[in-house]
């Protein structure tokens, strides 16, 4: 199968001085869930910003699909890559049914405004998200949970090939941490194919997902959530002593850290 | 979901309808406050002969008044109620549109130093020259080049943000308000002093077709583009990144939005003088009444704006014998407005 992100020896540097990342390489396939775990300040969200072209590689190369992601033009890049970014603060109360039109934005000519057809769009991933009733709320006055879920509704109205979520459930409860999950499962089922950052591994494990671990300025280990997380890994990752349990049934497992007694 | 769709469909029907009452609103308010303030003045003149003058000028129909009149109408109140609605609606359209690229309701047209900039531009061309003319090119000269130096230093940052630019602003406008200080210290305080003075008050009151002409396009070209990519403004006020990810060049629509702005209000600088606190509530009056929205809230601010500034003017010329400056009537109704605005959480933020 043709890979739809090439990423070859990776480098990056904010000031040309400390590298954050170097010789990173990977690919990712059309459907898959790739998850991208490793302590704080590794660098995590910044290479997935380079994968979205926020950021420009100082060494190697990122191709889409076979096109390097600097010779896609801006607005090319926003009907191909969908981002969803960690936490959110919007400085105007928009309404959400706004809110996700803004999501069509590639797609509107510089000197337009949204078509009816972008409407129906916008309404649409509105009502596939499952947020009809609050459609004319205020973006601000939502909870935590349902602005995430009108964020993925603006996903769906921007219709890309490839998510970007920044740790995605970073600020929810473990009722939204599960839909947020499955959202993206279903979606991925669909033929989208997304990467995202997080912090518990318990996610990537739940999601079956593609795991790639960062330490010490590149990728560890990568490969199957069940092959590469664990004890071992963890441990080395975090520095920490870690253990995975199972729930009887099988049907849960997660990765606990472990106190060491004194 | 049969149910979702119906109310979809309903919510449309009824949100078109309001719609349209909401644009008659606006189109007939900037027509009755255009009638209402050519009918007023301290001249007296009868209102139905004020539009038989009005039209006949239009129409090119021979006159049977007296010149006098014709000079007031014409020649005082037309001209003085054009120049309020451009700078009204200007002032608006780029406080409005800097609101959204800053991501900052607070934030007002002169954020970026334009109004000390023309200021002193202003006061050097009072202190060297009489012509108004001459004064009103250097104010404009100096209003674009205090935001190209703002601009400038806001580019000199390794990661160059809407904040180091608002910052850079605020360095720019407090150098050109101490040359103004210096102007103002050391001209002539018989004829010149007085005159600097009133400048920055701002005043229509030596308003002419001669001043307004030739600060028409530089108002309206700016003004036409910021209405044409308003809705981007919302995408933009999400943030660079985020924007960015919404397939935006972010860097070239900053560049347009503030180089708009700039020329509008350097523009308008020129015409009247500074004129504060419109740029600041106005877009905050039209965010209540309709949200939001860059789409629909540019355009309301444009209208309101045009009416508020032509009303204000009527009270400015009318209140008293003695013309008061339109700068201070602004700020005194402004100020205590944007209190009460502030105890309202409704707007949202």
């Amino acid at each position: 199968m043709v890979n739809l992100l090439d990423i070859r020896e990776a480098g990056f540097s904010y000031d040309g001085k400390q590298t954050i990342f170097d010789r990173v390489t990977f690919s990712i396939k059309p459907g898959e869930i790739f998850c991208i775990l490793g302590p704080n300040g590794i660098g995590k969200s910044t290479l997935l910003r380079c994968l979205g072209g926020l950021l420009t590689l100082q060494t190697g190369s990122i191709t889409l699909q076979g096109q390097g992601i600097h010779a896609i033009g801006r607005k090319e890049l926003g009907k191909q890559i969908g981002f969803i970014p960690q936490g959110h603060q919007p400085a105007f109360p928009y309404s959400v049914k706004e809110f996700v039109l803004m999501g069509r934005a590639p797609y509107i000519p510089i000197y337009a405004m949204p078509a009816e057809e972008d409407h129906r769009i916008a309404e649409q991933a509105i009502r596939s998200i499952g947020l009809v009733h609050l459609m004319e709320k205020s973006y601000t006055e939502i909870s935590g949970g349902e602005r995430q879920m009108a964020l993925f509704a603006r996903v769906l109205a921007q219709n890309p090939q490839l998510l970007l979520l920044d740790e995605p459930t970073s600020h929810l409860d473990l009722r939204n941490q599960l839909n947020t999950l499955t959202l993206i499962e279903t979606l991925c089922r669909q033929g989208l194919t997304a990467v995202l950052t997080t912090h518990l591994p318990d996610q990537a494990l739940l999601l079956n997902a593609t795991v790639a671990i960062m330490k010490d300025r590149t990728f560890m280990a990568v490969g199957p959530a069940r092959e590469v997380i664990t004890v071992e890994n963890l441990k080395a990752a975090y520095g920490i002593d870690v253990q995975i349990l199972s729930s009887a049934d099988g049907r849960a497992r997660a990765c606990v850290p472990v106190k060491h007694s004194a | 979901m049969k149910v979702g769709e119906n109310d979809i469909n309903k919510d449309r029907r009824s949100r078109n309808k309001s719609r349209l009452r909401q644009w008659l609103l606006f189109g007939s308010m900037p027509l009755l406050a255009f009638f209402f303030s050519l009918m007023l003045g301290r001249f007296e003149i009868a209102p139905l002969m004020t539009l038989k003058i009005l039209f006949s000028k239009i129409l090119g129909l021979q006159a049977d008044w007296p010149p006098v009149m014709e000079k007031v109408v014409i020649h005082v109140r037309l001209v003085r109620i054009l120049a309020a609605m451009l700078v009204g609606a200007g002032l608006s359209v780029s406080g409005a549109s800097f609101q959204g690229l800053f991501r900052n309701p607070l934030v007002s047209p002169y954020i970026l130093g334009v109004s000390a900039g023309a200021g002193f531009g202003a006061a050097l061309g009072i202190l060297f020259s009489k012509s108004i003319l001459i004064i009103q090119l250097w104010a404009f000269l100096c209003g674009l080049g205090s935001v190209a130096l703002s601009y400038g230093i806001s580019r000199l940052y390794k990661q160059p943000s809407e904040i180091v630019l608002v910052l850079a602003g605020t360095i720019v406008g407090a150098f050109f308000t101490a040359l103004i200080s210096f102007i103002k210290y050391i001209a002539d305080p018989y004829e010149k002093l007085p005159a600097i003075v009133f400048w920055l008050m701002g005043s229509f009151a030596s308003t002419s077709y001669a001043l307004l002409l030739p600060a028409l396009l530089p108002m309206l070209i700016p003004m036409a583009i910021l209405l044409v990519i308003r809705w981007r403004i919302n995408v933009l006020s999400l943030g660079d990144e985020e924007a960015r990810s919404l397939g935006l060049d972010t860097g070239r629509l900053k560049v347009v939005v503030v180089l708009c702005a700039t020329l509008i209000t350097s523009s308008a600088v020129a015409i009247c003088g500074i004129i504060g606190w419109v740029g600041l509530i106005i877009p905050h009056i039209a965010r209540m009444l309709v949200g939001p929205d860059h789409g629909k809230m540019i355009p309301v601010s444009l209208w309101i704006g045009a009416v508020y500034l032509v009303l204000i003017d009527d009270v400015a010329r009318s209140i008293s014998a003695a013309e008061i400056p339109i700068g201070i009537l602004t700020a005194l109704i402004g100020a205590p407005f944007f209190a009460y605005l502030l105890t309202r959480r409704k707007t949202g933020w």
